[in-house]
């Protein structure tokens, strides 16, 4: 590095006269005599395939924002997709609070030096138990499909069964993550997926196949409300009365943001709930803003000695009325027991779970109600009109939260055809469930949240009539 | 002045004057304390935080009540018992919480070392808080996200050079994440060729991350777990009685956790290799040895890297993160979907994959951790590179100098041998000789603005253990200060144990009580509605 025309602004020691100073302190020459420690065969002498260094910030920025300006986004664009990823309002606090550089660049700091971090992480559970109406929440990790997956496992250990039982249309994404967990069916740990059917014309589960399905075999039936097809299950009570009749625990997979005016996992009756926190104040970041968090009664121990995920709780401190948070039962996690212990925890979604507090805390109770309904009535409103175009049809109950089956089967247009061309419209239609779903035929998944209006909704609906026509 | 305000003076004066000896220069540090009630008990009935949109007249005109639409039984009867808050006490609480935090940009993270906690640029944080990053939709049609995948694409042509592999993925969510990803790759390579009923152990080190060990067991693998012989080096004679027809591979870290790097790692894989077995190392350990070493050029067939340390993307509390899996082409037809590919100018989502592992999240990753790589790695450039790794390797040399000449400090292990990135030092000596071990000098140290050390990984084979990595982020001056924070927490237990065995002293809080709560089902409680129930009689 002789003769280098710069020192870098992140690495302080590269000043020649500093390095020199600390190598005399060692008695080297140079920092290739500590390199001697990898031997000369493993050494690479390639030059790495690199481009130069882009050294200003300025030219820096200017190169990686232009890449980045090939993007569209949603703020560009009218984004009506949804499924898994939903575009709701971000609250300028929310974001606030998670560029402080505290938040930004903690990691695993004590519970002292990083108590605010440990605060906020019970705060979140705490307001996540509210809304869910379960007194235990783990700390989330990555996301909705995970944590199913996970569930599944936990729900496995529990009861000491190894087959869970399915929705037929549970999110396909989801399903292929929790099959990765859940192993190759050969393998002699293995949590076996089975299906129970869902009813075509209104997209509720199929309760008597369920019945049907159900055995002392099965260690847990899972459903999902609102589903992936947007509908939100009527017979919950029904499903957590079935599984239990059989000894088989149930699982609820939920949308947080629904349940100011959704009945809650606990109400319900559900034994764990799971999802996504990424509608609770997070950026959709292509995916990226997801997080999945677990959530389960907390009246037998056996639930959080099987969870998964970190548990955290408040203790006392020397000085009376003074709180901490701890880390409960680690010795049970990867970091404690290894492969003894309960799957896994590593680096999971902590910026994301401060986002959420925010976001529970600026919302409140209203706040929940009021998004609930805006979105059911701007979500029915946008169905409603696109139902009346030509060829265009509203499949499944009209009982759904924020996401509709839109089939554009009579227009003689493939969703892909129609997507594309809403593209030139600057508008993101919904997600073609042709392969996903055939039955359907040439159906979209719409998405409506609060964030788009009734204008925005009526450009889209002009927009759809103009590319089915 | 009043007697008193003299005397408070002259005892300023004489505590600076105590804190800055040694060699080094201390903070006069006090941790903010704010004596701040949970958000739950704040606020009261009917204030608000936010608005949100409601339904237009039109809208309503049009569909009714929104409640008509929810199902009997399913509407919420119960609103949640949530805060109810004005925004400004809202964002106060929460900058109050932010700086009782001391993260890393405040403070010194030498001390968590495995971590790599180097300094996250703030330009980066820029280019993906703006909206065509941060508000791109994971479905939206993929010519609309060119800049994006170009960004991930040419992400993992640099990181295909720097481990020396051919096929990339950036879909996990951390690097533990990553190591699963590997688990199941190695799975899938074993269930295609009908091995799988006969190959079912994973071998790993004690010294590797527990991810190493615990991943493979989600996969469904036995675990076998090799210790360290008297040198540190995972034990030859263990590994190769641990390798047979039985072996899936090994998921292996080099340097290990004592930043002691093994010079025989390729004879390692080789026996591997000729049980018909795969092998992986954990890259977590990298920042040494970038552009200095490749997992390939010692035979590995897979590895990862930990974007959010190595390469810069900041840790936000633990995630999210982005692990990066790379693999040789003969495991590429694996890897989850979908795979980001380029045709000519253009970049694809490449689903049709039928022997992928399918997926280990959804969507297509934590992205923001590759625009900041990106950014990071087009910054450093290859010679850029091969200096980070170069001065982190002497930081830690150089802070190694001044930990040994500590007394109670011991370095086992690999005498004569220099370590890399990092070091897993013992305190064991101190303890014996005091009473005070790593984690009363632990809760000392960050009374001095200094963040909290990592200890070492469970179990602890190094007794008292402390772990170190001052990478390339750290000055002369961050050394010499992280180093008298030890040498002072030292001396403190020399002279008086319990003034140590007390710590910490100066921080938001003081010394944790009813810690029976972490492992006692009576008494724990994980949301505060359970700890009301619990132990304020309230519901």
């Amino acid at each position: 590095m002789a003769g280098k025309p710069f020192i870098h602004p992140y690495i302080p020691n590269a000043v020649p006269e500093t390095k020199e100073a600390m190598l005399r302190e060692l008695g080297l020459s140079s920092i290739e005599e500590i390199y001697a420690e990898i031997p000369d065969r493993l050494r690479f002498k390639g030059e790495l395939d690199i481009p130069p260094a882009i050294l200003s910030e300025r030219a820096l920025r200017k190169h990686v924002q232009g890449l980045l300006d090939k993007n569209s986004s949603s703020v560009d664009y009218l984004n009506f997709c949804g499924a898994g990823c939903w575009q709701h309002h971000v609250p300028a606090i929310v974001d606030e609070v998670i560029n402080r550089a505290e938040f930004v660049s903690a990691y695993c700091g004590g519970d002292y030096s990083d108590l605010g971090k440990y605060l906020t992480r019970f705060e979140f559970n705490s307001m996540l138990g509210e809304l869910l109406d379960l007194d235990g929440v783990a700390n989330p990790i990555y996301d909705w499909g995970d944590v199913a997956g996970r569930s599944f496992r936990m729900a496995r250990r529990i009861t000491g069964r190894d087959k869970v039982l399915v929705p037929a249309h549970m999110s396909p994404m989801r399903l292929m993550e929790a099959r990765t967990l859940c192993q190759p069916e050969a393998m002699p740990t293995s949590t076996k997926i089975r299906f129970y059917e869902w009813d075509r014309e209104t997209g509720m589960v199929d309760l008597a196949d369920l019945k049907a399905k159900l055995d002392d075999s099965i260690a847990a039936v899972y459903w999902e409300s609102p589903g992936y097809l947007g509908t939100i299950e009527a017979g919950g009570a029904e499903i957590v009365k079935l599984a239990h009749e059989v000894g088989a625990l149930a699982i609820s997979g939920v949308d947080p943001v629904t349940l100011g005016v959704l009945a809650p996992p606990g109400a319900i009756g559900a034994d764990i709930a799971c999802g996504d926190i990424q509608a609770l104040g997070m950026h959709m970041h292509a995916g990226g803003g997801c997080s999945g968090f677990i959530g389960f009664r907390d009246d037998d121990p056996k639930f959080a000695q099987e969870c998964p995920l970190e548990l955290y709780t408040v203790l006392e401190t020397a000085t009376p009325g003074q709180y901490a948070v701890g880390e409960a039962l680690a010795e049970r996690t990867s970091y404690g027991a290894r492969d003894q212990g309960k799957d896994w925890v590593g680096t999971a979604s902590g910026l994301w779970t401060i986002a959420a507090a925010v976001y529970m805390a600026v919302m409140g109770p209203q706040g929940f109600k009021e998004l609930g309904e805006t979105c059911i009535a701007r979500s029915h409103y946008a169905a409603q009109r696109l139902g009346e175009l030509a060829g265009v049809e509203i499949k499944l109950s009209p009982s759904f939260f924020k996401e509709f089956v839109v089939d554009f089967g009579g227009t003689g247009k493939t969703v892909a055809e129609i997507n594309k061309k809403l593209l030139g419209h600057e508008i993101f239609g919904g997600k073609d469930l042709s392969a996903e779903f055939p039955e359907l035929g040439q159906s979209a998944l719409y998405c409506v949240t609060e964030y788009y209006d009734q204008a925005d909704i009526d450009t889209l609906v002009s927009a759809v009539k103009e590319v089915t026509a | 002045m009043s007697e008193q305000m003299k005397k408070a003076a002259q005892e300023k004066v004489a505590r600076l004057a105590r804190l800055r000896r040694d060699g080094g220069v201390l903070h006069d540090y006090r941790a903010p304390r704010w004596d701040e009630p949970f958000i739950m008990e704040q606020g009261t009935p009917g204030e608000r935080g936010v608005l949100v949109p409601l339904a237009e007249d039109g809208v309503k005109a049009a569909v009714g009540e929104a409640a008509d639409y929810i199902p009997e039984g399913m509407r919420r009867a119960a609103a949640p018992d949530l805060p109810e808050l004005s925004q400004h006490q809202v964002l106060r609480h929460y900058l109050r919480y932010s700086q009782m935090t001391l993260g890393m940009d405040l403070g010194s993270d030498i001390s968590e070392g495995t971590c790599t906690m180097k300094y996250s640029p703030k330009m980066h944080e820029e280019l993906i808080r703006g909206h065509r990053a941060a508000d791109l939709h994971p479905w939206q049609d993929e010519d609309t996200m060119q800049g994006l995948l170009e960004i991930v694409y040419n992400t993992g042509q640099y990181l295909k050079s720097i481990s020396g592999m051919d096929a990339f993925t950036l879909q996990p969510g951390g690097g533990s994440h990553a190591v699963f990803t590997n688990a199941c790759v190695m799975r899938a390579y074993f269930e295609t060729r009908g091995e799988l009923g006969q190959r079912d152990e994973m071998i790993t080190t004690i010294f590797s991350h527990p991810c190493d060990a615990a991943t493979p067991m989600v996969a469904g693998f036995k675990v076998i777990t090799v210790m360290p012989d008297e040198n540190g080096y995972p034990d030859l004679e263990a590994f190769k009685a641990a390798v047979s027809e039985r072996t899936v591979g090994c998921m292996i870290t080099n340097p290990e956790d004592t930043g002691i790097y093994n010079p025989q790692i390729d004879k390692y894989v080789e026996i591997l290799h000729a049980a018909g077995a795969l092998a992986f190392t954990d890259q977590a350990n990298a920042n040494g040895i970038l552009g200095y070493a490749r997992a390939r050029d010692a035979g590995f067939d897979a590895c990862h890297f930990n974007l959010h340390k190595t390469f810069s993307s900041p840790h936000g509390c633990e995630g999210p993160a982005t692990g990066a899996y790379m693999c040789t082409e003969e495991l590429a037809k694996y890897l989850p979907v979908p795979v980001v590919t380029k045709t000519g100018d253009t970049y694809h989502l490449d689903y049709d994959r039928p022997e992928s592992i399918g997926r280990v999240r959804g969507f297509l990753g934590n992205w923001m951790g590759v625009i900041r790589a990106y950014a990071w790695i087009r910054n450093m450039g290859p010679d850029g590179l091969k200096e980070v790794a170069e001065i982190s390797v002497l930081n830690n040399n150089y802070l190694d100098n001044l930990l040994m000449a500590v007394k109670g400090v011991s370095r086992p292990y690999a005498e004569g041998h220099r370590r890399l990135d990092q070091v897993r030092y013992s305190l064991e000596q101190l303890k014996e000789d005091t009473g005070v071990g790593t984690e009363a000098i632990r809760d000392r140290m960050v009374d001095f603005g200094i963040q909290s050390m990592w200890m070492s990984h469970h179990p602890w084979v190094v007794p008292e253990p402390f772990t170190p990595e001052p990478c390339e982020t750290y000055s002369k001056a961050d050394l010499d200060e992280w180093a008298a924070v030890i040498k002072k927490a030292v001396d403190e237990a020399y002279a008086d144990p319990q003034f140590v065995l007390d710590s910490p002293h100066e921080q938001p809080i003081d010394q944790m009580r009813r810690t029976e709560a972490l492992e006692d089902p009576d008494q724990w409680a994980f949301t505060w509605r359970k700890y009301k129930k619990k132990f304020l009689k309230q519901s």
